[in-house]
């Protein structure tokens, strides 16, 4: 029975992300009076990729030949590593904050020198513009993951999924405030709306799309499946850290079956914000985002005031 | 008496090796490659018994006190006072010493028939037995001889290359602001002195009650800028960016990662030592310090694109870190709280030694790719794997541990840094909180930003294609430079996965210091190597990590290149260039990639932007032939700061020198006015 | 203020019947596609049903064939229902869809378009331009279609042609065409 926990664990995030970012996409195109693709739709597109050739440019160095793996094999690692489905898995020793926060930054450091390789002009520009939201996301990140740290106790992520927040109900204010700093955080570090539109073909407005347009056949299957990941975290995080109802607590096919629903039913609810707010926002300019990213820091340094 | 004798004699073996390789490289001068041999050998085998004896210093965990002779001034006593904390730090200066002079030994090649080879081995020994000195002296004026020789003979390092201009700017600047160091800590031992009537460090701790609490405040103050010159803390910092670069690079190694770190052994000597018991707002002090380097240092690094400076303004930064740790250990002390402070002091010694160790390799590093390019602008360098592949693995693993990402060694000191100060915000009172926010904020927003600037720094030099011709003439750099990058990078990957073992063993040393002796542990290393701190409130393991991480990495390889992706090749084309041919001008550039960052902290950085348009016919400017596009940062401490107090002292001189008028008839009627003012005192 | 025009425009998108054209099976047997050049493997066309990612690269064309095909992503036609998406680079691209009678400046860039994307690929002319020239044929400034630059494999006729026989084309082209054809390398 562990074993199959733990195997779980560590497939839940590849497998379900695709399926995560298909409802995002088929929610968008609902809204925008269209059918859309079918939400099974990503699994294709990354079938297809994993099948194909490709074609690597005569001035990349090994970084860029790794640097897929290595951003998906991170997300993997923290996939495995955070609270999905129940709180018991309890990892031995990289289920801290600090661990996750910068465990994420390995995969953003080799995508932006990834980038770089190239010599292309747009991917200087876009590993740039990805390094200057990231540093300035991750200060809004750790507090508020800090917050919760700080009303459970203890930074190990497991054990705060485990700690009901309904008992510390005067801390209830604090945990609002910090989950709005972290939806900041969520947005920025994704590339959704108002930072980084993930449709666009323009590349002056590009972040994130900007530094994988040199990639091709199973290195862009393995980008882009890293970047579905990297949502489903972020997703799985702020549904199990800030408002941990239904999570396992215990071995028992019940107990897991309600967590993962209960995962499940969250996820879904993010999907619906995130396709509401892309269709009826606009992307913001690149030098208002500084603004929105101190907004959730100051927000989370409130919030943490307000603890005791 | 046997027992005793036998590390006294070792400590002065240790010393006399490099007097030995002083003196000799200096009678062999006149023969480059027999003062080469000759100095290196004996800094190897110099820094071999060095760390050999640190070792044993510190397993054996008592504390060595001698004096060597009897000197013939009065107060000057050549006493030594070496416990677990000195020989700590004796380690750390023995193993950058050691695989700096393995460098050296292929990079001095470079200024044979140049320059005075032994002249420089001369000085380099002479540095290095300053440094030795300085972290085991125990009386207050055999201390400051110490710290002058350190001080002088690296000024002779930073000039030794005096055919450029601005190495010897940069050399006169550093000896003045370090003299200017030296001047407050002089005027703080006298005080010292003044109460406790002796310069005998041992003796000042004994009678550390008898000083009032408002001179202990000055004397804070006073140390603080005295050894903040020698770190370089935020604003007595304005010689380290020129001083570091001008330097030869292993001589930089040396300077940056282990001599601005004797400016925090004697804070923590003076702070937690021998000060004992303090008030809370020095630790609240040195946070707010801390933030403001580490931040600071890291905005101003990301406006650099010369690849040393940039190195030395990071030094910065990280003495910011160490800082906040030390800050958390004096905060936590005066609240009565002595694990939590013994926490704070293990993660400062931890991010000491890491920061030793990645600096180093980084301006090793950085000194193989100048010596190929003659260079130190990062605007010409560009595709530089290619031609040196191992020192640019080295450089990245050095812009990974600086960047503290798991699993190599900056990441757990930070992680332990960011405990203490997480403690800090659950623990200590209303007021107190604020202060460890702000350091914890400013500690996360400089783990991105720096981030931000390794990629810059890395990416900028060894990725992409050349930005300059020059680049096609690099060559991998020679044995011995690769060996010194080589152990160095591994050691950073070990300190990192041996983290648990190694955190344990400074606890050990921190309890050495006396007011730590019988303190319970905050952290608990489980026999999986995981850090524990403070009942499970946060615990990592770096060893499960690693191996999580590559397992997963090769799972994922297997997966792909044997069951998925067998069938489909790979071809080798071009850039998609849109169709039009790409130059070197398209690569972005280092100014380019940082420029968003200063725009957005341009309140603080006051970046000026300078074009320069050159026109195909200057009458009617319409075509441009050229435009160069230069951004710049305003050096706001010169010019708000020391430019004011230089001419605020010229002015009050130039009042002053007015009593010295030259009429003979007003020095008469000075000593009139003294004698009656000495007249009326006696009666 | 804000909200209110917020909750008018989600009431509004509620209430707007959805107009999305539906295509039958048997209108795809309408479509006349005109293959040239050499055919495609069944398994490419296997691998491309589920997900087609199209790279649309303008030969010196005169935007009419753009509109047509900038129309299918609305929600009108809605080519995204069929898995069918455009993108940004040629390196993600499985079909190139040329428009335009390939200006002489344009020849390099297209050719090199071409060589950066990975195989398996096709190619699609799209319009009477960039078959043969079209309007623009004999130019001195043209070279006459795709197929002197780089080889075609399908082409689809119209000055410009609707979206719906664009549509109609593609899906023609994604299906199993021709069952006797020998299977050549692409």
């Amino acid at each position: 029975m562990t074993i199959f926990v733990w195997i779980l664990q560590l497939v839940l995030v590849p497998v379900t992300s695709p399926l995560c970012i298909g409802i995002i996409k088929k929610i968008k195109a609902k809204l925008q009076n269209r059918q859309g693709a079918s939400i099974f739709q990503p699994y294709r597109d990354i079938w297809k990729l994993l099948h194909k050739d490709e074609v690597v440019s005569s001035d990349a160095s090994w970084v860029f030949r790794y640097a897929p793996f290595i951003v998906f094999v991170v997300t993997i690692v923290v996939g495995a590593s955070i609270p999905l489905f129940a709180s018991f898995v309890n990892n031995t020793g990289v289920g801290d904050i600090l661990v996750i926060v910068y465990a994420l930054s390995i995969g953003t450091f080799f995508l932006a020198l990834a980038g770089l390789d190239v010599g292309g002009g747009f991917g200087g520009f876009g590993s740039s513009r990805e390094m200057t939201v990231s540093a300035l996301a991750e200060g809004g990140f750790l507090f508020s993951l800090l917050t919760v740290a700080l009303i459970a106790g203890t930074t190990n992520v497991f054990s705060i999924s485990s700690s009901s927040m309904l008992v510390h109900g005067q801390s209830l204010l604090s945990i609002t405030l910090a989950f709005v700093g972290f939806v900041i955080v969520l947005l920025a570090e994704a590339g959704r709306f108002p930072f980084d539109n993930p449709a666009t073909h323009l590349e002056l407005t590009m972040i994130h799309e900007a530094m994988i347009l040199e990639y091709s056949g199973k290195r862009l299957a393995l980008i882009e499946w890293a970047s579905f990941n990297k949502l489903f975290i972020f997703f799985a995080l702020g549904s199990n850290l800030f408002f941990s109802f239904g999570i396992a607590q215990g071995i028992g096919i019940n107990a897991i079956a309600m967590g993962i629903s209960a995962l499940f039913i969250k996820v879904f609810i993010f999907c619906l914000i995130i396709a509401i707010l892309e269709s009826s926002t606009a992307k913001f300019r690149f030098f208002r985002l500084p603004d929105l990213l101190m907004t959730s820091f100051i927000l989370n340094v409130v919030a943490i005031s307000l603890i005791r | 008496m046997f027992n005793t004798l036998i590390p006294q004699v070792s400590f002065v073996v240790l010393l006399s090796f490099f007097g030995v390789g002083a003196i000799g490289a200096l009678l062999f001068r006149k023969n480059d490659v027999i003062s080469n041999g000759w100095s290196s050998f004996f800094a190897i085998i110099g820094s071999l018994w060095g760390l050999f004896f640190s070792i044993v210093t510190i397993i054996a965990g008592h504390n060595l006190s001698f004096v060597v002779g009897k000197s013939s001034f009065p107060r000057l006593a050549l006493s030594f006072h070496i416990d677990t904390l000195a020989g700590f730090f004796i380690f750390v200066i023995s193993l950058i010493s050691l695989f700096c002079s393995i460098y050296g030994i292929g990079y001095i090649k470079h200024f044979y028939k140049k320059y005075d080879i032994g002249v420089f081995c001369f000085f380099y020994h002479l540095f290095i037995a300053g440094m030795l000195l300085v972290v085991s002296a125990s009386n207050g004026i055999f201390f400051l001889i110490a710290w002058e020789i350190m001080s002088v003979a690296s000024y002779f390092l930073v000039v030794y290359d005096r055919n450029e201009e601005e190495n010897v700017k940069a050399g006169f600047l550093y000896l003045i602001m370090t003299h200017v160091g030296t001047a407050f800590i002089i005027l703080a031992l006298l005080l010292a002195y003044k109460f406790t009537g002796s310069f005998d460090f041992e003796t000042i701790k004994l009678g550390a009650g008898l000083i009032p609490l408002s001179v202990k405040n000055i004397i804070f103050v006073f140390a603080m800028i005295g050894f903040g010159t020698k770190a370089g803390i935020i604003p007595f910092h304005i010689w380290l960016p020129s001083a570091h670069p001008a330097a030869p690079s292993h001589v930089s190694a040396l300077m940056s990662g282990v001599m601005i770190k004797t400016g925090i052994y004697m804070m923590i000597r003076i702070f937690l030592d021998i000060l004992q018991p303090i008030p809370v707002w020095w630790g609240l002090a040195l946070l707010i310090v801390g933030s403001i380097s580490s931040l600071l240092g890291v905005l101003y690094a990301l406006t650099e694109h010369d690849i040393k400076r940039l190195l030395a303004y990071h030094s910065i930064e990280n003495i910011g870190i160490i800082l906040l740790g030390v800050g958390s250990a004096l905060t936590f002390l005066s609240l009565g709280m002595p694990q939590f402070a013994l926490l704070g002091l293990v993660a400062a010694l931890f991010h000491t030694l890491n920061h030793a160790i990645f600096k180093s390799l980084l301006f090793l590093s950085a000194g193989s790719v100048i010596n190929q390019m003659h260079t130190r602008n990062m605007e010409e360098y560009g595709g530089l794997i290619r031609y040196m592949p191992q020192t640019a693995m080295f450089f990245l693993i050095g812009s990974m541990a600086i960047s503290a990402l798991p699993p190599f060694n900056g990441f757990f000191s930070e992680w332990l840094t960011f405990q203490s100060l997480f403690q800090g915000v659950a623990l200590s009172g209303f007021y107190g909180t604020w202060f460890f926010i702000v350091a914890a904020g400013s500690l996360a927003f400089t783990g991105g930003l720096a981030l931000a600037c390794f990629v810059k720094a890395f990416g900028v030099s060894f990725l992409a294609r050349p930005r300059s011709a020059e680049v096609a003439h690099a060559k991998e750099s020679s044995f011995s430079l690769r060996l010194g990058m080589w152990a160095l990078a591994t050691l950073s990957l070990l300190f990192g996965i041996f983290s648990g073992r190694i955190t344990l063993i400074l606890q050990e040393i921190g309890r050495g210091l006396t007011i730590f002796k019988n303190v319970p542990s905050f952290i608990v290393v489980s026999s999986r190597q995981s850090i524990a701190v403070g009942n499970d409130f946060s615990f990592v393991s770096a060893p499960i990590f690693f191996s999580f991480l590559i397992v997963t990495f090769l799972l994922v390889m297997f997966v792909m290149h044997f069951l998925i992706n067998r069938n489909q090749k790979v071809k080798v084309g071009a850039t998609w260039d849109c169709g039009t041919d790409l130059t070197p001008r398209m690569e972005i550039t280092a100014t380019g990639f940082s420029r968003s960052i200063i725009l957005i902290f341009k309140g603080v950085l006051r970046p000026s932007i300078q074009h320069e348009t050159e026109y195909h016919d200057s009458e009617s400017r319409y075509l441009s032939r050229s435009r160069t596009v230069v951004l710049g940062v305003q050096d706001v401490y010169q010019a708000h700061f020391y430019q004011p107090l230089r001419k605020a002292i010229r002015t009050l001189s130039l009042r002053v020198k007015d009593i010295q008028s030259g009429n003979i008839n007003l020095y008469i009627s000075y000593i009139f006015i003294a004698l009656i003012i000495a007249l009326f005192s006696v009666l | 203020m804000i909200p209110i025009i917020m909750i008018k425009l989600f009431l509004k998108i509620f209430k707007t019947p959805s107009n999305i054209i539906p295509i039958h099976i048997t209108d795809r047997g309408q479509a006349e596609v005109i293959a040239i050049g050499e055919k495609i493997q069944n398994k490419v066309k296997r691998l491309f049903k589920g997900s087609l990612a199209i790279r649309q690269v303008d030969a010196g064309s005169d935007n009419a064939c753009e509109q047509e095909l900038v129309a299918l992503s609305n929600s009108f036609y809605d080519i995204e229902r069929f898995g069918i998406h455009f993108v940004a680079s040629p390196k993600h691209a499985d079909m190139l869809m040329v428009t335009g009678p390939v200006t002489r400046s344009m020849a390099e860039a297209l050719k090199r378009a071409y060589d950066v994307t990975p195989d398996p690929k096709i190619v699609v002319a799209v319009g009477d331009d960039a078959m043969d020239g079209g309007i623009f044929k004999g130019s001195y400034a043209v070279l006459d279609g795709v197929d002197n630059i780089i080889p075609v494999h399908y082409q689809i006729p119209g000055d410009p042609p609707t979206p719906k026989t664009i549509l109609l084309h593609l899906l023609k082209i994604l299906e199993t065409l021709d069952h006797t054809s020998p299977k050549q390398h692409v």
